[in-house]
């Protein structure tokens, strides 16, 4: 147990200090993320049922297993 | 020693028929009958004569259990992969072969997605009068009606069931927080009207018993069925039901491959320093359902508390441990154990640090990240009928309206292994000498179960072959022999001198 948490904090460490080293690259990676969850929310919009309370009044299923 | 986690999944989908008849049960025979004689062009049907699912681990019965029907009379083949595909109740059920380790399970669940969205395709074209059939794989109809995803692992006769029960309890309570499909809001009495948005498994919510024989009510966390499909004196087939149908595969894998690993445990009698075991496993069971900081204490029997991520943390210890001095061979494959382990602590390392980055792993954060934005682009509040809309239309199969599918998530096995899962069996488990023997004489094996196949060879009777063994009939035992029998008569001589 020790011997995991002392690992566990190793990667902690190391995690911090690549933030700390790299801001510029992850908040490049956190605006093409939210571009791409941006453009994945257009395709939604697109995709999506109609009616949302419709569709999901009549999804009924019978009890199974 | 532990032995061999064979292992499988047994799915029900939800099926919803759009502009025709909505009777479930005539369509799920719709769908698998297009699929049977459509696109596999099989018929081989299921065997009953081993069916007992009333049997109680516990040796006993309560008076007042309900044991599951066997319904002979629906829709029920057997594919040339080995695996099981019917009518269960009112849902089209699709149950793996017996697979050698959980990335095979892995690999062969994948498949029975791409069966079920073959299925619908085929329905759909043989539809004459315009209806459609729409397949989920998810666990609840957000009305209270819930199906199942079933696991089941093989484990050792001599392992007692009371061992079995109070090792995996813990488990079962807390694997939630990676295995979880996510669900939005609730569907039982058990919230007592309180308002809840966001729950991290599907299924959570109906478990109200700790121990017990039923499925379809008053479900168990540990359900003892006790229907080995194997030899009852050596073997016994954990039924396990808490879980959620995962579609991240990461989620489906380590679901998988850390109750195998957690399984060999209690079979090698390993435990830690600290009993863990819960007060209330079912309370327990709800509460971590609700809670996405992992931070809410669950009271230990012992009168101390944990948090389900500390839960995880200890089984995770005690496998690398277990691992590091008794070796993996459990698991089927080494290395297969060794990325369970190695994935098992990345996840726990991220929901610890910041779960969110685990949307490309698990379904319950993929689905939330997914809901999170939607809500925010449109200014919508929890309760909002468009989010439960995202919710079911996560899981839909279609390829052309799932919203899973349109998600970046890891894979860990490749299309082109998923689609061979298809139709070819498993090497190393009986599933190959079934799925062989089904693609060499179709017309001679007659009907197939999990522990025999029946031949007509044309002359009376019909012959059984037993398959008391999961690990025997694999493609190293019974290749050659197949390989080198003209017919079905042939290999039954060799079989029986």
């Amino acid at each position: 147990m020790a011997e995991r948490e002392q690992k566990k904090k190793t990667t902690t460490t190391e995690r911090v200090d690549e933030v700390v080293d790299d801001v510029p690259a992850a908040s490049a990676t956190g605006e093409k993320l939210k571009a791409e969850l941006d453009d994945l929310l257009d395709e939604i919009d697109e995709v999506l049922e109609d009616n949302a309370e419709e569709f999901v009044r009549n999804y009924v299923q019978k009890g199974g297993e | 020693m532990a032995i061999q986690k064979v292992c499988g999944i047994e799915t029900e989908y939800g099926i919803q028929v759009v502009n025709g008849d909505p009777n479930p049960i005539a369509a799920s025979s719709v769908l698998i009958n297009a699929y049977a004689h459509d696109v596999a062009r099989q018929q081989t049907g299921w065997d009953f004569e081993d069916e007992a699912p009333g049997n109680d681990a516990r040796g006993f019965a309560r008076e007042d259990s309900m044991p599951p029907q066997v319904e002979t009379h629906l829709v029920n083949t057997v594919l040339t992969n080995g695996a099981r595909y019917y009518v269960d109740h009112a849902h089209p059920e699709y149950s793996t072969p017996e697979c050698s380790d959980a990335l095979e399970c892995l690999r062969y669940d994948r498949a029975g997605e791409l069966i079920l969205i073959r299925s619908m395709e085929a329905a759909d074209l043989a539809s004459r009068d315009g209806s459609r059939l729409v397949i989920y794989k998810n666990n609840s109809d957000g009305k209270g009606n819930s199906y199942g995803a079933h696991e089941n692992y093989l484990m050792d006769r001599a392992a007692p069931f009371a061992r079995i029960v109070s090792g995996v309890t813990s488990h079962f309570v807390t694997r939630q927080i990676f295995a979880g499909a996510g669900k939005v809001g609730a569907e039982t009495a058990i919230h007592d009207g309180t308002k809840v948005d966001f729950q991290l498994s599907q299924r959570a919510e109906f478990f109200e018993e700790q121990v017990g024989l039923e499925t379809t009510l008053k479900r168990p966390i540990v359900n003892t069925r006790d229907e080995p499909h194997a030899d009852p004196h050596r073997y016994r087939r954990l039924h396990v039901i808490v879980g959620d149908a995962n579609l991240a595969e990461v989620a489906t894998f380590l679901k998988v491959g850390t109750t195998s690993l957690v399984l060999a445990m209690i079979e090698d009698d390993i435990s830690g320093s600290r009993n863990l075991v819960l007060a209330d496993p079912v309370t327990a069971m709800h509460d971590v359902a609700l809670d996405r900081t992992f931070a809410r204490p669950l009271l230990m029997a012992d009168g101390s508390t944990a948090t389900a991520l500390a839960i995880q943390w200890e089984l995770y210890s005690l496998a690398r441990k277990y691992a590091d001095d008794r070796g993996l061979e459990c698991m089927g494959a080494e290395p297969v154990g060794e990325t369970v382990l190695q994935r098992w602590e990345a996840v726990l390392n991220g929901l610890e640090t910041d779960p969110m980055s685990l949307a490309r792993q698990l379904d319950w954060v993929a689905k939330l990240q997914l809901i999170e934005a939607y809500r925010d682009r449109h200014g919508l509040e929890w309760g909002d009928h468009r989010l439960a809309a995202l919710d079911l239309q996560y899981h839909d199969l279609r390829p052309s309206k799932s919203l899973f599918a349109r998600l970046d998530t890891e894979r860990l096995v490749d299309e082109a292994s998923v689609a061979d899962a298809v139709t070819e069996p498993p090497r190393g488990t009986r599933a190959w000498f079934r799925g062989e023997c089904l693609k060499r004489w179709p017309h001679a094996v007659v009907t197939a179960n999990w522990d025999s196949l029946v031949f007509d060879l044309g002359t009376d009777p019909l012959r059984r072959v037993p398959m008391m063994d999961p690990l025997k009939g694999t493609a190293d035992h019974v290749e050659e022999l197949l390989a080198s029998c003209a017919s079905p008569t042939e290999l039954l001589d060799r079989l029986s001198s």
